[in-house]
């Protein structure tokens, strides 16, 4: 046992990559199905904020992200932009990432042929603009002046979308998409302690607990962490997506890094008894 | 005077975006809504200055064949390419089907995903090989880890339905207690440097770049 284990260490951590890669694949190929989705207090939170919005609400929603976390952030985001357009929000989109734009419209180009919506008339993609959190504060002064054309080049003040749209007094909800900086705790700083804006979040797994303080003071009224936030929200939703099916991947690549450190230290063990002697 | 006029500079505005941020009176509020269209536009011209940054280094190395000098020939070359093809589609390079949005589609994003991807796989590698169980502190980080872990995914529920409930405890409590502590030390932090900053006593951003 004790030459097994000290055989361990030598492991050629290919074998690692390996295994991480069929358990991750095997469960998107296969579809197997391990166990439901739970919708947690915060998918909740995140979810009934929408809901308790007037159809026809203004809710700014901003895609600060790029394809580097699109498998924790696409899915939320299509999921948000899904419930919105399902509830006949009109959605004004922000993107803080220089790679995002491209991804919020592809969003909206499934959300809004699933539900009827024209951009421009039902939503409006504003795009990138460089200057972080000064962007922000800006919008607070104007968004027209902010962003004086959408995505694509067509002047704000043409789009029934953007009509009677001069700043954060007409939005009724922010929901942040988030990946990091600019992103959620600066719109948290910027537009809802400043602008007393209602907000919700969905951010990347690692930098979740970043929010859970401003959660827990009100700040944020739901937040949505990773792809197991996503899927919670697309239960949520009745819309299971691509979050959904991936929680089997997720789940056996986590109980595998959890074997992993177990082993890790098993196979430690030898050296370290022999340290001692 | 090349020392002096930056910092003159920079105490005005920060001072007046200071009090932009608490005033709402239009005498000010006209100035600080300038002040920040301005920090805008200087902050695209940047993007300029960081293209022609990577120009000079890449091609310099490249020029004088330093190491992987091949990998940033296909640096320089794949970004002026899509620079020329965003340029000759005009206002239609957002268009679906566009060579740009083929570009972003087929390239960056594919690669930008796969970067990150690699992470589960290192992490993977590092669990087995780094995380090991020393002292006290490092069991409760194993701990702590094996409970999160379990517990934010599905399959935490069917190994003990506690493991949800104790993942989140851990989340809301002991680790939210930590995280305002260092939230609130780094905004004090983040106050002074603003301070001296506007004060002039941090000159790190001078013409001279030394430290007070």
């Amino acid at each position: 046992m004790i030459a097994w284990l000290a055989r361990l260490r030598h492991l050629d951590r290919r074998w690692i990559f390996l295994a991480v890669a069929v358990l991750v694949v095997v469960p998107l190929v296969v579809g197997f199905h391990i166990a439901p989705v739970r919708p947690s207090l915060r998918s909740r939170g995140f979810y009934d904020a929408i809901e308790r919005l007037p159809e026809g609400s203004t809710v700014l929603l901003a895609g600060d992200y790029d394809p580097g976390t699109i498998a924790e952030n696409y899915p939320m985001h299509l999921a948000a932009a899904r419930h919105l357009m399902s509830r006949n929000m009109k959605i004004v989109a922000v993107e803080l990432y220089p790679g995002g734009p491209p991804l919020a419209d592809r969003v909206f180009r499934i959300a809004g042929g699933e539900y009827g919506k024209k951009e421009g008339i039902d939503y409006v993609n504003l795009g990138f603009k460089s200057g972080n959190e000064v962007v922000m504060s800006q919008m607070g002064s104007s968004i027209p002046r902010t962003f004086p054309t959408d995505r694509r080049g067509v002047p704000v003040v043409q789009l029934p979308a953007m009509k009677g749209i001069e700043n954060f007094q007409q939005i009724a909800l922010l929901v942040s998409v988030s990946a990091g900086y600019p992103g959620t705790k600066e719109w948290v700083q910027q537009v809802v302690s400043r602008y007393h804006v209602p907000m919700v979040a969905g951010v990347t797994a690692v930098s979740a607990p970043e929010y859970y303080p401003y959660l827990q003071a009100g700040q944020l009224q739901g937040l949505l962490g990773g792809m197991a936030g996503a899927a919670e929200y697309e239960v949520l939703v009745k819309h299971p997506g691509i979050a959904t099916r991936s929680m089997d991947a997720q789940s056996l690549a986590h109980v595998f890094i959890a074997f992993l450190i177990l082993l890790g230290n098993l196979a430690a063990l030898p050296q370290r008894q022999a340290g001692k002697k | 005077m090349k020392r002096e006029v930056p910092l003159l500079i920079s105490m005005v505005a920060g001072i007046f975006v200071l009090i932009g941020f608490f005033v709402p009176h239009p005498a000010i509020k006209t100035t600080y809504d300038d002040i920040q269209q301005w920090v805008i536009i200087v902050v695209a011209f940047t993007y300029v200055l960081g293209v022609a940054n990577v120009l000079r280094i890449n091609w310099t190395q490249v020029s004088r064949k330093e190491a992987d000098w091949p990998f940033k020939i296909a640096l320089i070359g794949g970004m002026l390419a899509t620079i020329a093809i965003g340029f000759s589609e005009g206002s239609h390079y957002l268009d679906d089907g566009s060579k740009f949005t083929w570009i972003y589609n087929t390239f960056y994003s594919s690669m930008s995903a796969t970067m990150f991807s690699l992470l589960a796989f290192f992490i993977a590698s590092a669990a087995f090989r780094a995380f090991r169980v020393r002292t006290m502190e490092a069991f409760l980080l194993a701990v702590a880890a094996f409970i999160l872990m379990l517990g934010r995914v599905p399959i935490g529920n069917v190994i003990h339905p506690a493991l949800p409930e104790v993942a989140d405890w851990l989340m809301e409590i002991p680790q939210n207690a930590a995280k305002r502590g260092i939230l609130m030390g780094a905004a004090l932090g983040v106050m002074a440097t603003g301070f001296r900053i506007i004060l002039g006593i941090e000159k790190t951003y001078g013409a001279d770049g030394g430290g007070s």
